[in-house]
């Protein structure tokens, strides 16, 4: 019977073809308005790491006091967002997690051994070797660089593919120098393509950004005193002067993060970092009581804020606005059937019982749904041309439209339309035939 | 084939109570051709809307073809309507947006036939009512005497075993009255069983037997069936 309902739901809808484009076109301009919100939000929202996003752990250390004011709004539990140096080097050396990375980012100018390529700046990422399989960085060449190098602080690098294309035309660069800021470091990886929305591990700057071009051993960047691009804080106590000081200062740079795959991996980690700030406590260096926390990777991007408020409050407008659009289609529906209330009561005369009624008014509010869909993925395409308009370039960078997308767009039109339909349904389905039969 | 005893049927409101129907009792034997007669307002509307099982009773019994049906849910309601009642309604109550075939495909789809068994009981139907030429014509296209013999065909489609005429000469001219009726004499001759609400007792006189509604009861129930008119006898 169903595709007989979908005959007469398109010889109905064709019968009165303004209030069905009026349908339509609530429906649509509802789901445009809903789906452009949606998207932007599911690529914010979205897990960066989802195969790991709780056995990475961002790792906080209270090493400002109580009396220094904390740096994230709304953070109640006074903690900051980075750590500092000693504190960095402390928890490495301690190996207490199966996978650890203490990392900051940096830059460097890159000058290409291709002589018809100008020099030009990359970002970098100082880190340990363990970052790669943490974050299960994948390898086009190669692979990442092994402990010794960091323990070695050794010249090498792993790079990305865009820019292992750029310098080296796409080919296998592994064992290739690369000369950063006068200085030749060899190649030991290229990256495949990876890139996490939200760059999770450092959401200090352009948290929707592109992840670094290329990474190097942290202990060679310390080494090479290579300062700091990322966001840096001393809370109006900067230390010594001089990379030394900078060193041995409280201020926070540096973001540490350590896999921990079981809960009592996570569990004997929360006590080893306790135990480490009371250490400090006891040794002088803090004099308040330990205060620390760790957060796996959603937690992390819920912490830090990283889904815009004025997004949430997008989709919440948009969502009921797509409402108001449900309940004006419900109303051309409703209308629409008690028109046809008399061809109701016949087909009710000839043998249809109300379930069959039923079925054939929701069929046509599925294709309804469906025709608005196609209308709301046209307007969703126009939706996000405008929002690039309004919001910044790293979010308007989100802005893709898949074929996932289109299916929930399709699939969220014919639901709300169903939904939308169901009380006209309903009313059809309850239509008396005698009554109508003595009205005609 | 259809018997009612002591039914009665009142509209309820707030303030008042109005027997449609009081203490109605009627028996339509099977291949009779009973006509249904009285004054507008008298019931005659809401006896064959309760005959056709489109409408609930509040007292006494109705049996259709020897199944009570106090008590019936909508499904059992349907399905008894669909596979032994057949109606021809005053205004055709055609599907304006269905062509001639589609309409009488309407109450084989709710039957369940599979595509090959419509087609034929379509095509049957409409040889019978002589509109075989006009199945891909919609309603508007059609006179109304023509529109008549499709709904009498969309009736007959199912093979019911009643048929069930709401003054179907109602919205007719003379001539085209004439032939709706004569045709319902030829189904009559070959078997069916025919209710027809009328209040033209001119009408009602082609009819084999008359009962007469008058304030929702019978008053005059023929004893004895009158012979049938011939077939070519004039209104």
């Amino acid at each position: 019977m169903f595709s007989y309902y979908f005959t007469l739901a398109l010889r109905s809808l064709k019968r009165n073809v303004v209030l069905t484009l009026l349908m339509i076109a609530a429906i649509g301009v509802g789901i445009g308005a809903s789906m452009t919100t949606l998207t932007v939000f599911r690529a914010m929202a979205g897990d960066p790491i989802p195969e790991k996003s709780t056995q990475l752990f961002s790792v906080q250390i209270d090493n400002w006091g109580p009396s220094k004011k904390t740096v994230v709004t709304g953070d109640e539990e006074h903690l900051q967002p980075q750590i500092s140096y000693p504190d960095a080097i402390g928890l490495m050396n301690a190996h207490a997690a199966p996978r650890q990375s203490a990392m900051y980012a940096t830059g460097f100018a890159l000058t290409p051994s291709n002589p018809q390529l100008l020099p030009f700046q990359v970002h970098a990422r100082a880190a340990y070797t363990d970052v790669f399989r943490m974050f299960d960085v994948p390898f086009r060449f190669g692979g990442p660089w092994s402990s010794a190098d960091d323990e070695n602080r050794a010249d090498v690098v792993v790079i990305t593919r865009e820019l292992n294309d750029k310098v080296f035309d796409g080919s296998n660069s592994v064992g290739k120098m690369l000369n950063l800021d006068n200085h030749d470091y060899r190649v030991v990886g290229v990256m495949d393509q990876w890139q996490p929305i939200p760059k999770f591990y450092d959401l200090n700057n352009d948290k929707y950004g592109k992840s670094e071009q290329l990474f190097l051993p942290f202990t060679r960047a310390i080494a090479g005193e290579m300062s700091s691009w990322g966001n840096n804080n001393c809370a109006g106590d900067i230390g010594a002067p001089g990379w030394q000081g900078r060193l041995h200062s409280e201020c926070i740079w540096i973001q540490f993060w350590a896999e921990l795959p079981t809960t009592a991996d996570v569990d004997r980690y929360r006590r080893f970092l306790n135990n480490y700030a009371s250490d400090q406590q006891r040794s002088g260096r803090f004099n308040w009581p330990a205060h620390t926390r760790i957060r796996d990777a959603r937690q992390w991007l819920v912490y830090q804020h990283a889904i815009l408020d004025e997004v949430r409050i997008l989709v919440l407008v948009s969502f009921s606005f797509l409402f108001v659009c449900l309940l004006n289609a419900m109303g051309l529906m409703l209308a629409k059937i008690l028109g046809r209330a008399g061809d109701i009561g016949v087909r009710r005369a000839l043998g249809a019982n109300r379930r069959a009624i039923f079925s054939q008014c929701l069929i046509e509010a599925g294709v309804i749904g469906f025709a608005g869909g196609l209308l709301g993925l046209a307007l969703t395409a126009l939706g996000l041309v405008g929002l690039r308009a309004l919001l910044s370039e790293e979010v308007s960078r989100l802005t893709h439209f898949g074929l996932m997308d289109i299916s929930i767009a399709i699939l969220l039109a014919v639901f709300a339309t169903i939904l939308a339909g169901l009380y006209p349904t309903w009313r059809a389905a309850h239509v008396q035939p005698a009554w109508q039969l003595k009205a005609q | 084939m259809l018997k009612m005893t002591h039914l009665s049927k009142a509209y309820r409101t707030e303030v008042v109570e109005t027997y449609a129907l009081r203490d109605f009792s009627i028996h339509v034997r099977e291949g009779e051709f009973v006509a249904v007669t009285g004054p507008s307002g008298s019931g005659k509307t809401t006896f064959l809307t309760i005959a056709g099982l489109l409408e609930e009773f509040n007292g006494g019994e109705y049996q259709l073809d020897g199944a009570n049906v106090r008590g019936l849910n909508d499904n059992q309601r349907s399905r008894l309507r669909n596979e032994k009642i057949g109606f021809i309604f005053q205004a055709f109550n055609l599907i304006s947006d269905l062509n001639v075939q589609d309409n009488i495909d309407v109450p084989l789809r709710y039957r369940g036939f599979n595509g090959a068994e419509r087609r034929r009981r379509i095509q049957e139907s409409l040889e019978r009512v002589g509109l075989s030429a006009r199945s891909r014509h919609y309603p508007a296209e059609l006179s109304g005497g023509q529109q008549q013999r499709v709904a009498i065909a969309r009736a007959l489609a199912g093979s019911p075993r009643l048929l069930l005429a709401d003054e179907p000469t109602g919205n007719l001219d003379t001539q085209m009255a004439r032939g709706v009726l004569d045709l319902l004499e030829e189904l009559h001759r070959d078997g069916a069983t025919i209710v027809m609400v009328t209040h033209d007792p001119e009408l009602a006189i082609r009819a084999q037997r008359e009962v007469h509604i008058v304030d929702g009861q019978v008053v005059d129930l023929t004893a004895q069936p009158r012979l049938v008119v011939g077939a070519n006898a004039q209104l």
